[in-house]
C-alpha cells in the first residue's frame, strides 16, 4: 500500500509526469539489458584472443585478465613489483587516516604524505639506491603512471597554489601581477599544448648538456598547470575569510606570515577541501592526456596492449576502453563522494 | 601597515613596511625578468648552435600537404599561415557547435536532476555521474571507434532522409547553393529577427513598468516563421539543393560531416554537459524558496515566477561557472588530434610543426590562440558580472 | 617550546634523509637493458672528445638515448617484457657497442613521427634511428645530419582486396589514412597531385590509431612506407583480405640522422653504419669476427682495428668496428634477423642488397 501511493506521488502524479516515467522507462529498457547482455551474460569469460574471435556477442574479458600485469604495472621489471606494491601500501596507510576526519594527528599524517611520502615513493620506484637497482622511467607504465603524474601533480601544486593564490590577494602590484599573468597564462592554454611544450619544447630551453626523464618533464608540465587551477581554488578560500579575521590577527601583532600561517590558511583550506578534491579529480582525469606524449598510462597501456597481433579481437577496443573507463569512474566517482561528504561535513560544522 | 603608507617613504631600515615591499617586489620582477632572459638567451644559443631556422617566414611557404575539412578555400598549394586559419576555423567550429548542445542537453538534464519524478531525476543522475568521471581523451576514443565500427561503408549507406545517407564516412547532406532570391530572403529573416528583439525588448519595459503582459512570445514565434515563409513564397526558393552522387568510393558532392567531427562533438557534448547539469541545479537551488512563494504573492503565475524570478537570479549564480565549462570545451576540443580531426593543434602544431621544425613559433602562436580566445571571454565575464552584481547596502 | 624541539628534530631527519636520497647513489640504473660496466670502453678515450661535444656528454651520461618510433615490427618494437629489436634498434646498439664497447648502454625513447625532430633538436636524443626518410630540408633547414641510408624504401598503399583495386591509379577520389608529420603525407599530395586525382588525407597521431581506423573501414586506403605496409599489415585482424600496391610512389631513403654541427659525432655514427656494410662486403660475420681480426686482408686488419689508427680518428679505440660486430653482426645479419625472407615480414632483400649482387648497399672503404 505505502509503495503504491509512493508510485502515484512520485511517478504517476499527472499526465506530464506518467509520460516523462514512461520515457524513463523505455530509456532503461533500450540500455539497461543489451548493457547487461554484453558485459555479463553474452561475455566471453574464458579462453584466449582466438576465443575471443569465435564469439564476438559480447565483451572479451580474457583480454583484460591477460594484460591485467601490464594495465597495472606497465613494463616494470618482474623482480621489483614488489617496490611498487609497497608504494601502494604505504599511500594508502597514510591516506586513509588523512581523509578520515576524526582520525587524531592531522599535522603529523599531512607531513607524512606531503613530505615523507613522495621521498620514499622516489626512492622506492626509481631506486639507483644502495639496495635497490635502478628502474627507468620508460619502463613505468599504466596505472603506475597515472597515479605518478596525479599524485606529483597534487603534491606540488598544493604548495605553489597556495602561494600563488596569496601573491594574487597581496597589497604589493608587482607581486599581484605576476601571481595574475601566471596564473592566467596556465590556466588559458589547453593541456595538450602544455605537454607537448614540456615533452618536447623545454630542452630547447635548458643550457646544452642538462636534460631531464620525459617523464619528469611532463610531471613539471602538470603540475605547473595544475597549480594554476589550485591558486583559485585556494582564492577562493580565502576569499570566503571575514575581514574581521585578517584585522584580528594583526591587532594582536602578528606578522603577515604568522597571520596567514596560523589564522587565515587553517580556516580557508578547510573550506576550500572539495574543491581541491574536485580539482584533484580533474587532474586525474587528465593524466590520459600524457598518453599523446608517448608516455603509457592505464589509457595508453590499453591502447598499446590493444595492437597486440594475438588480441587483434573485434570486442577488444570496447571491453579494453571499458575496462580503463571503469577504473577511472571508480577512482573519480570515489572521490567525488568524498568531496560531498565533507562539504556536508563542513557545512554543519559551520551551523554549530 | 596602511598607516606607514599614508605616511608616505619613512625611514631606510627594514622595518619599514613600505621600503620592504618595495625590496620584495624589485626582488620579484628581477627574478622573473632573469629567468625568462636565461630561457630565451639559452634557447636562442641552442637554435644558432643547431642551424634550426627561426622566424615566422614559413608561414608564407607551400605547405604540400592536403587537409580533409577546410572552412575556407584550401589546397596543397595553399601556405603554412593559410593552414593555421583552417585549422584556427575547424577548432571555433567544433567550440561553438558543442557548446550550443552541451549547453541545451547541460539545461535539460540540470532541470531534470530537479524533476519531481523520481526516476527521472535519477536517471539525469546517473548521467552525470558516469560521464563527468570517465577522462574526456577516453570517451572520444570509445566514441569514435564505437560509432564507427558498426557503421557500414558508404556503398551500403542508411538512408535517413531522402539524399541524407548515413555511412563510417559520416553523414552526406545535399548542398545548399544560393539563387537569385537567397539575398532577398536573408534579407527578411534578418529584418525579423530584428523586429522581433526590439518587440520583446518593448514588451518587458512595459512589463516592468505597468505590469500589463503582452504575448510577446507567441507572436515573435509567429512573425518569425510567417514572414521569411511569405518571402519565399513570393521570391521563389530560397536556396537550391545538389543532392550527392554516388563516386566510385565515396558520395562526391554534397555536405560531408564527418565522423571525426561527430565524435569530437558529441564527446566534448557528453562530457561538457555533464558538468554544466550540476551548475544549472545548484543555480536554481541557489535561489531561496521564499523568492518563489513571494511571487506567487505578489500575483505572478508559475511561468512569470520563472521567467522573471527564478531564471535572472539563477542566472546570475549560472552564467560565471558556466563560462569556464565553455572555455573549457574549447581547450579540451584540442584532444582533436587523437583522433584525426583538423584542428587547429592537430594540423598546425601538429602537421605544419613537423614540416617545418620550428617548435617554438608554432607552439607560441597555438597557445597565444587560446590565450587570446580565454581572455577574451574572461573580460567579458567580467563586464557581465559588474552588471548583473547584486548592489549591495 | 616541546613542540618546536619535535618540529626541528624531525627538520634534520628529513634532512638528512633528503640528502641521501637525492645525492647520486652508487647502484647501476636498470635501463630497457642492464647496464654492465665493465670493459675498458667505459672510460673516455682519445684526445679528440671536447668538452660539450656529444660524445663527451653520452660517455659522462654512460648510455646513449636512441630516438625509435613507438612500435613498426622489423624496425624497432618492444616485446611484452619491453625488449626492443628491429633494424633501428640493432643501428643503435651498435653505435652503443662502437662508443662503450658495450651493446646495452642504449636507452630507447619511443618517439611520434611528429615528436621525433623536436627530441633531436632539443638534445633529448643523440641519435634518431626511426625509419626517417632523409631529405633535403630535413637535412638543411631543420638541422641535421643524416648519417646515409639503412633501408632504401618507397612508399605504398595497402587496400581491401575486397574492393577490387589493384593499382594505385585506381585511387582517384579514395579516402587514404596516414600519420600526421611524416613525408608520406606530402608524397601523396603530389601524386595525387601529378596524376590529376583527387583525394581526402585521415592524419593520424599515432600509427596505431591511423591503422586500426582503415581496418575498420573509415579509409579506403593505407600509406605509409612499403616497408611499414608489410609489418603493420601483420597486426590487422584478417592480413589475408589486404593488398599492398604494386606502385611506389616516392624514393624513401631510411637512415640514422644527429643534430647538425657536431662533426665527430656525424662521423662516429656514419662510419659505424659504414662499418656495418662493409664487413659484410668483406665476410666478416658475428661468427667469424674473432677469426677474421688475424686476416691477411688488409682492408679486413683496417676494419677491425689490427692495423692503422681509424678508431682514435673519430675518438673511439682501434676495437670499434670488431665491437660492433660482435654485439649486432653485419649488414646482412642484421636484415636477415629483423626484416628478411626468414621474418614474418619476409621482405626480400631487393635495393637494400649489396652493390655487387645488384642492390644499392655501398660503403666507402676504411683506409
Amino acid at each position: 500500500m505505502q509503495s503504491v501511493k509512493w508510485l502515484r506521488k512520485n511517478l504517476f502524479s499527472d499526465v506530464w509526469n506518467s509520460a516523462l516515467t514512461l520515457f524513463a522507462l523505455w530509456v532503461i529498457y533500450i540500455s539497461v539489458p543489451p548493457l547487461l547482455d554484453w558485459a555479463i551474460f553474452k561475455a566471453v569469460w574464458e579462453g584466449n584472443g582466438n576465443t575471443c574471435r569465435e564469439i564476438t556477442s559480447g565483451a572479451c574479458w580474457p583480454f583484460v585478465k591477460a594484460n591485467l600485469g601490464q594495465f597495472i604495472y606497465g613494463r616494470y621489471p618482474e623482480s621489483e613489483l614488489w617496490r611498487v606494491n609497497l608504494t601502494f601500501v604505504l599511500g594508502v596507510a597514510g591516506l586513509i587516516p588523512m581523509l578520515m576526519p576524526s582520525a587524531p594527528a592531522k599535522k603529523w599524517n599531512l607531513i607524512y604524505l606531503v613530505v615523507a611520502y613522495p621521498l620514499i615513493a622516489i626512492v622506492l620506484l626509481a631506486g639507483d639506491r644502495p639496495g635497490l637497482v635502478g628502474v627507468d622511467t620508460s619502463l613505468w607504465g599504466g596505472l603506475l603512471v597515472t597515479l605518478v603524474v596525479a599524485v606529483t601533480g597534487i603534491v606540488v601544486s598544493l604548495p605553489l597554489g597556495i602561494l600563488l593564490a596569496l601573491g594574487r590577494r597581496s597589497d604589493m602590484p608587482a607581486i599581484r601581477m605576476l601571481s595574475i599573468a601566471f596564473i592566467e597564462f596556465w590556466r588559458g592554454v589547453p593541456l595538450v599544448t602544455v605537454l607537448f611544450m614540456a615533452s618536447v619544447m623545454l630542452p630547447l630551453f635548458l643550457p646544452e648538456g642538462v636534460s631531464f626523464d620525459n617523464l619528469l618533464r611532463c610531471l613539471i608540465g602538470v603540475a605547473l598547470f595544475s597549480s594554476a587551477y589550485m591558486a583559485e581554488v585556494v582564492r577562493g578560500g580565502l576569499q570566503a575569510i571575514p575581514r574581521g579575521q585578517y584585522e584580528a590577527a594583526r591587532a594582536v601583532g602578528m606578522s603577515y606570515w604568522q597571520t596567514m600561517g596560523l589564522i587565515i590558511l587553517p580556516q580557508a583550506l578547510r573550506h576550500v577541501i572539495p574543491g581541491i578534491v574536485n580539482t584533484f579529480i580533474g587532474l586525474f582525469k587528465d593524466t590520459t592526456l600524457v598518453l599523446i606524449v608517448g608516455i603509457f598510462d592505464l589509457l595508453g597501456q590499453v591502447r598499446a596492449q590493444l595492437s597486440d597481433p594475438n588480441w587483434a579481437v573485434p570486442e577488444g577496443a570496447t571491453t579494453g576502453y571499458v575496462f580503463a573507463a571503469l577504473v577511472f569512474w571508480v577512482f573519480c566517482f570515489g572521490m567525488s563522494r568524498y568531496s560531498v561528504f565533507m562539504e556536508r561535513r563542513l557545512n554543519t560544522d559551520h551551523r554549530n | 601597515m596602511r598607516a606607514a603608507k599614508s605616511k608616505g617613504f619613512g625611514s631606510i631600515s627594514w622595518t619599514n613596511p613600505r621600503l620592504r615591499s618595495l625590496v620584495y617586489q624589485l626582488l620579484a620582477i628581477g627574478g622573473t625578468v632573469a629567468i625568462i632572459s636565461f630561457f630565451v638567451l639559452t634557447a636562442r644559443a641552442n637554435l644558432e648552435r643547431q642551424h634550426i631556422a627561426s622566424g615566422f617566414a614559413f608561414l608564407d611557404h607551400t605547405a604540400g600537404f592536403g587537409v580533409i575539412q577546410a572552412l575556407i578555400p584550401y589546397t596543397e598549394e595553399s601556405s603554412y599561415g593559410r593552414v593555421f586559419l583552417v585549422g584556427l576555423f575547424n577548432t571555433l567550429l567544433v567550440a561553438v557547435i558543442g557548446t550550443v548542445f552541451a549547453v541545451a542537453l547541460g539545461f535539460v538534464i540540470g532541470v531534470a536532476r530537479l524533476s519531481n519524478n523520481w526516476l527521472i531525476a535519477k536517471l539525469a543522475a546517473v548521467y552525470v555521474e558516469v560521464f563527468r568521471n570517465i577522462p574526456l581523451l577516453l570517451q572520444l576514443f570509445f566514441w569514435y571507434f564505437v560509432i564507427l565500427r558498426p557503421l557500414p561503408g558508404p556503398r551500403e549507406s542508411i538512408k535517413l532522409l531522402p539524399d541524407v545517407f548515413l555511412s563510417n564516412r559520416g553523414i552526406v547532406m545535399p548542398a545548399f547553393g544560393s539563387t537569385q532570391a537567397t539575398l532577398a530572403f536573408v534579407l527578411v529573416t534578418l529584418a525579423t529577427i530584428i523586429g522581433v528583439i526590439i518587440m520583446r525588448r518593448w514588451a518587458r519595459k512595459r512589463f516592468l513598468a505597468t505590469g500589463q503582459t503582452f504575448p510577446d512570445g507567441r507572436l515573435s514565434l509567429a512573425l518569425l516563421v510567417a514572414l521569411p515563409l511569405g518571402a519565399a513564397l513570393i521570391f521563389g526558393a530560397p536556396f537550391s539543393l545538389t543532392p550527392p552522387v554516388m563516386g566510385p568510393f565515396n558520395f562526391v558532392g554534397g555536405w560531408h560531416l564527418l565522423p571525426e567531427f561527430v565524435a569530437l562533438t558529441f564527446g566534448l557534448t557528453v562530457y561538457t554537459a555533464s558538468f554544466i547539469a550540476e551548475i544549472v541545479r545548484s543555480g536554481i537551488q541557489s535561489v531561496s524558496k521564499g523568492q518563489t512563494e513571494a511571487a506567487y504573492a505578489i500575483g505572478l503565475n508559475p511561468s512569470q515566477t520563472l521567467r522573471f524570478v527564478i531564471i535572472p537570479q539563477a542566472l546570475r549564480v549560472i552564467v560565471p561557472p558556466l563560462t569556464s565549462q565553455v572555455l573549457n570545451l574549447t581547450k579540451n576540443s584540442s584532444l582533436a588530434v587523437a583522433i584525426a580531426y583538423p584542428d587547429l593543434v592537430a594540423v598546425f602544431a601538429g602537421t605544419v610543426l613537423n614540416q617545418t621544425g620550428q617548435a617554438i613559433e608554432v607552439i607560441a602562436i597555438t597557445m597565444a590562440v587560446y590565450l587570446v580566445i580565454s581572455l577574451a571571454t574572461s573580460y567579458a565575464m567580467n563586464v557581465y558580472n559588474a552588471r548583473v552584481a547584486i548592489v549591495e547596502r | 617550546m616541546n613542540n618546536r624541539l619535535v618540529a626541528f628534530l624531525v627538520g634534520i631527519v628529513i634532512g638528512a634523509a633528503a640528502l641521501y636520497f637525492f645525492l647520486p647513489g652508487p647502484g647501476a640504473p636498470i635501463t630497457a637493458a642492464t647496464v654492465n660496466t665493465t670493459g675498458p670502453a667505459a672510460k673516455p678515450a682519445g684526445p679528440t672528445a671536447a668538452a660539450g661535444s656529444t660524445l663527451a656528454t653520452v660517455r659522462a651520461r654512460g648510455y646513449l638515448q636512441c630516438g625509435v618510433s613507438q612500435g613498426l615490427p622489423g624496425f624497432s618494437n618492444p616485446n611484452d617484457k619491453g625488449e626492443w629489436s628491429g633494424i633501428d634498434v640493432d643501428f643503435c646498439k651498435a653505435v652503443a657497442a662502437a662508443v662503450f664497447g658495450d651493446a646495452t648502454k642504449v636507452k630507447y625513447r619511443p618517439l611520434s613521427a611528429k615528436d621525433r625532430f623536436t627530441a633531436l633538436q632539443s638534445g633529448e636524443i643523440d641519435l634518431l634511428s626511426r625509419n626517417t626518410t632523409w631529405s633535403m630540408s630535413r637535412d638543411t633547414s631543420l638541422g641535421f645530419d643524416f648519417a646515409g641510408v639503412i633501408y632504401y624504401d618507397g612508399q605504398g598503399f595497402l587496400v581491401k582486396k575486397s574492393t577490387g583495386i589493384t593499382s594505385a591509379a585506381q585511387l582517384d577520389g579514395a579516402t587514404i589514412c596516414t600519420q600526421t608529420g611524416t613525408t608520406t603525407e606530402l608524397n601523396m599530395a603530389d601524386y595525387f597531385r601529378g596524376q590529376g586525382m583527387t583525394y581526402k588525407v585521415l592524419a593520424f597521431e599515432k600509427n596505431e590509431e591511423s591503422l586500426s581506423a582503415y581496418d575498420e573501414g573509415r579509409c579506403d586506403a593505407y600509406t605509409t612506407d612499403a616497408s611499414g605496409l608489410h609489418a603493420q599489415k601483420l597486426i590487422l585482424k584478417t592480413p589475408d583480405e589486404h593488398l599492398v600496391l604494386p606502385e611506389i610512389i616516392s624514393k624513401e631513403p631510411l637512415g640514422p640522422l644527429m643534430r647538425q654541427g657536431d662533426a665527430q659525432w656525424a662521423d662516429i655514427v656514419r662510419w659505424t653504419l659504414f662499418a656495418l656494410i662493409n664487413a659484410e662486403d668483406l665476410g666478416v660475420t658475428q661468427g667469424n669476427v674473432e677469426l677474421m681480426r688475424t686476416s691477411q686482408s688488409p682492408d679486413i686488419r683496417r676494419l677491425l682495428g689490427a692495423e692503422g689508427a681509424y678508431g682514435e680518428a673519430i675518438g673511439l679505440k682501434a676495437e670499434w668496428a670488431a665491437d660492433v660486430i660482435r654485439a649486432v653482426g653485419n649488414y646482412g645479419e642484421i636484415y636477415n634477423r629483423t626484416v628478411g625472407p626468414d621474418t614474418p615480414l619476409g621482405i626480400p632483400r631487393g635495393l637494400n642488397a649489396l652493390w655487387k649482387n645488384g642492390g644499392l648497399m655501398y660503403a666507402p672503404p676504411i683506409r
